[in-house]
């Protein structure tokens, strides 16, 4: 059963139609393949019209879809004997916040990424892809793992923010995602963060710090949800759709504020309508963005690093 | 404040006889309701004297207080482009930036000095909760990275008072990035082996404590001040729980072990005087060989 968006629903229409169609014209039926023809054809027009103008809110909604791609889909595709690592060491393993080691097409790479998780059963065990402090402790370890070892790290981001819980902010929530960022800032090894869904503020940045950071043509990366920006500065949450607009969050105004490196282009009617191709894309941009990296010394990733972030917000956006 | 003219002023008349009392003569503690004499509440350094409740303070203020004799010197912060987003809500960002440059007198919500602290070369930055919530956007990030630069020049500690609400929502994924630019800042006093002393003050909340304000060498907080990463009303929209006695309070973290201390404002200086002392020993105690050098690659050591 796929899972339809509000503005989706045209197409839904006449998706639904189609089948139908289908099921009529299927042996001892009618004839009707031109009909159904001239009905994908519009069907397609649509979705392609849909998406070519998407607004900032509607791209929200793409970005939390249910079917899309999770950051464990693209370690499962990208990563090849992919063993999971757990824990902070500390206090416990959290599940938020999923990674290990790994290859990447044939190279040894440290991997990690915020799961949301894909059904209720998943989504609980994850946390819905919110992590509490031993996540963002259990990233740091990992980030210097992968320093110890010279791997390579790959990220993917997709959660609404860090737990806002009790039990996180007394085992210091605010420390553990600022030493997670220093972790990255500074890791001796190539980083290559990809925005693959919500990147949810400091619960993104914390796995996000990266010397090269991509973006899903429909993800979104905001200093706080259009929801809680609308319930702030509009006292109203279901103002939601006019904070979108203002936060500027899409990878289009990313890019354009220079505050991200790539878009990697969805397929038609986003990742969570074909994920095959979306995962690849994926494959295919961090592959390309982490070849020129391996070949730099150690102190020339963190000195780039840091360059791209001090260069952030100085420079004048046309 | 209608509650002096309501009810106050009379006994106050009554006290004082019959003479016209200017209103700023007085201010009430919002923690004991009582009444306490403007000269004598400054010179306690809006701590009252009846509760010892520690009353929030602007940047100026504390630059003041920290310094010897409240003399320093300023520094230019950096020029960043103004409104990247072109953001409005009911107001244009760059009207609410106005209004807060008018309501305090600063720039933004970051102030840089440098001066002496009981003999102590130091800098100090001190945020302006005031100036849109004391909010961390490029300005006040750039700001800390200048504060740090100049402290690694001078050789000197750098102090932060921190006091904020978090990002600057209308600076968007900009205001988002201040929170490793500000890492950096950190990170250039630790290659420098300078001392990086945080005094958290009420309140300090969001992306500033979840980038350099958790990140000091030394955390000292204030009594009482609020200080976490989620707010209150998110957690409890959350968790669905009451939350704690004193949660997110400066107690509340001493005890759970994210602060070092709780020093009242003031023994403040002495405090920070002392820790200068402790972590920057004077030149001809220092056995005259330099400190090692930090390992090309920490992590591979
Ligand atoms: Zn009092």
């Amino acid at each position: 059963m796929r899972h339809f968006l509000d503005f989706e629903k045209p197409i839904a229409e006449l998706e639904g139609k189609i089948e139908e169609l289908r099921r009529m014209s299927e042996p001892g039926g009618i004839n009707i393949t031109d009909e159904i023809g001239k009905l994908t054809e519009k069907a397609d027009k649509q979705l392609r019209a849909t998406y070519a103008r998407l607004t900032p809110w509607q791209k929200t909604l793409v970005a939390r879809h249910p079917d899309r791609p999770k950051a464990l889909d693209y370690i499962r595709h990208l990563i090849t004997d992919y063993t999971p690592l757990a824990g902070d060491r500390a206090f416990a393993e959290d599940a938020a916040i999923v990674g290990g080691l790994g290859r990447f097409r044939g190279r040894s790479v440290v991997v990690l990424g915020t799961e949301k998780g894909a059904d209720t059963e998943t989504r609980i065990r994850h946390n819905f892809g919110s992590a509490k402090p031993e996540g963002y402790r259990k990233a740091r370890r990992l980030i210097e793992l992968a320093g110890q070892f010279r791997l390579p790290l790959l990220t993917f981001v997709d959660t609404s923010g860090a737990f806002p819980g009790i039990d996180a902010e007394a085992r210091g929530q605010a420390e553990a995602i600022a030493r997670s960022i220093e972790a990255c800032l500074s890791a001796p090894v190539p980083i290559v963060a990809t925005i693959i869904g919500e990147g949810g503020s400091g619960g993104a940045i914390a796995l996000a710090t990266g010397n090269r950071v991509l973006m899903l043509e429909h993800a979104i990366y905001s200093v706080i949800s259009p929801e809680g920006c609308a319930s702030i500065l509009w006292r109203d949450s279901a103002q939601a759709a006019l904070a979108a607009e203002a936060l500027k969050l899409t990878a289009a105004d990313l890019k354009h504020l220079r505050l991200v490196d790539e878009i990697i282009a969805e397929p038609l009617g986003g990742a969570h309508r074909d994920p095959g191709p979306a995962v690849h894309a994926v494959g295919t941009a961090v592959e390309n963005q982490l070849l020129p990296l391996l070949g730099l010394e150690p102190e020339a990733l963190r000195v780039q690093r840091r360059d791209k972030f001090l260069a952030m917000g100085r420079e004048g956006v046309a | 404040m209608s509650w002096l003219t309501e009810y106050v002023r009379p006994r106050i008349r009554t006290l004082l006889g019959q003479r016209e009392v200017p209103e700023n003569l007085w201010s009430q503690c919002p923690a004991c309701q009582q009444m306490i004499f403007a000269k004598e509440l400054e010179k306690n350094l809006k701590v009252c004297p009846h509760c010892a409740h520690h009353m929030r303070a602007t940047a100026i203020e504390r630059l003041g207080w920290t310094f010897d004799d409240g003399a320093y010197t300023r520094i230019e912060l950096p020029k960043v482009p103004v409104d990247p987003l072109a953001f409005r809500d009911s107001k244009r960002y760059v009207d609410r930036l106005r209004e807060a440059r008018t309501k305090t007198g600063m720039e933004d919500a970051l102030i840089v000095a440098h001066g002496t602290i009981d003999g102590h070369r130091a800098v100090v930055g001190a945020m302006e909760f005031d100036f849109i919530g004391g909010s961390m956007g490029a300005a006040v990030g750039e700001g800390l990275v200048a504060a740090a630069r100049l402290a690694v020049l001078q050789e000197a500690p750098l102090i932060l008072y921190t006091a904020s609400a978090g990002a600057r929502m209308q600076e968007g994924a900009v205001s988002l990035m201040q929170m490793p630019r500000s890492v950096i800042a950190t990170m250039l006093l630790k290659e420098a082996r300078l001392p990086l002393l945080i005094v958290l003050t009420d309140p300090t909340t969001g992306g500033v404590t979840a980038s350099f304000a958790m990140l000091g060498d030394i955390h000292i907080a204030e009594p009482g001040a609020l200080i976490g990463f989620a707010g209150a009303r998110v957690i409890e929209q959350t968790v669905r729980e009451t939350l704690p006695e004193g949660f997110q309070r400066a107690e509340y973290l001493h005890e759970h072990g994210i602060v070092d201390m709780i020093v009242a404002r003031t023994d403040m200086r002495d405090m920070l005087s002392r820790l200068m002392a402790l972590l920057r020993p004077p030149a001809e105690a220092i056995t005259g060989e330099p400190a090692p050098a930090e390992p090309e690659d920490a992590a591979a050591a």
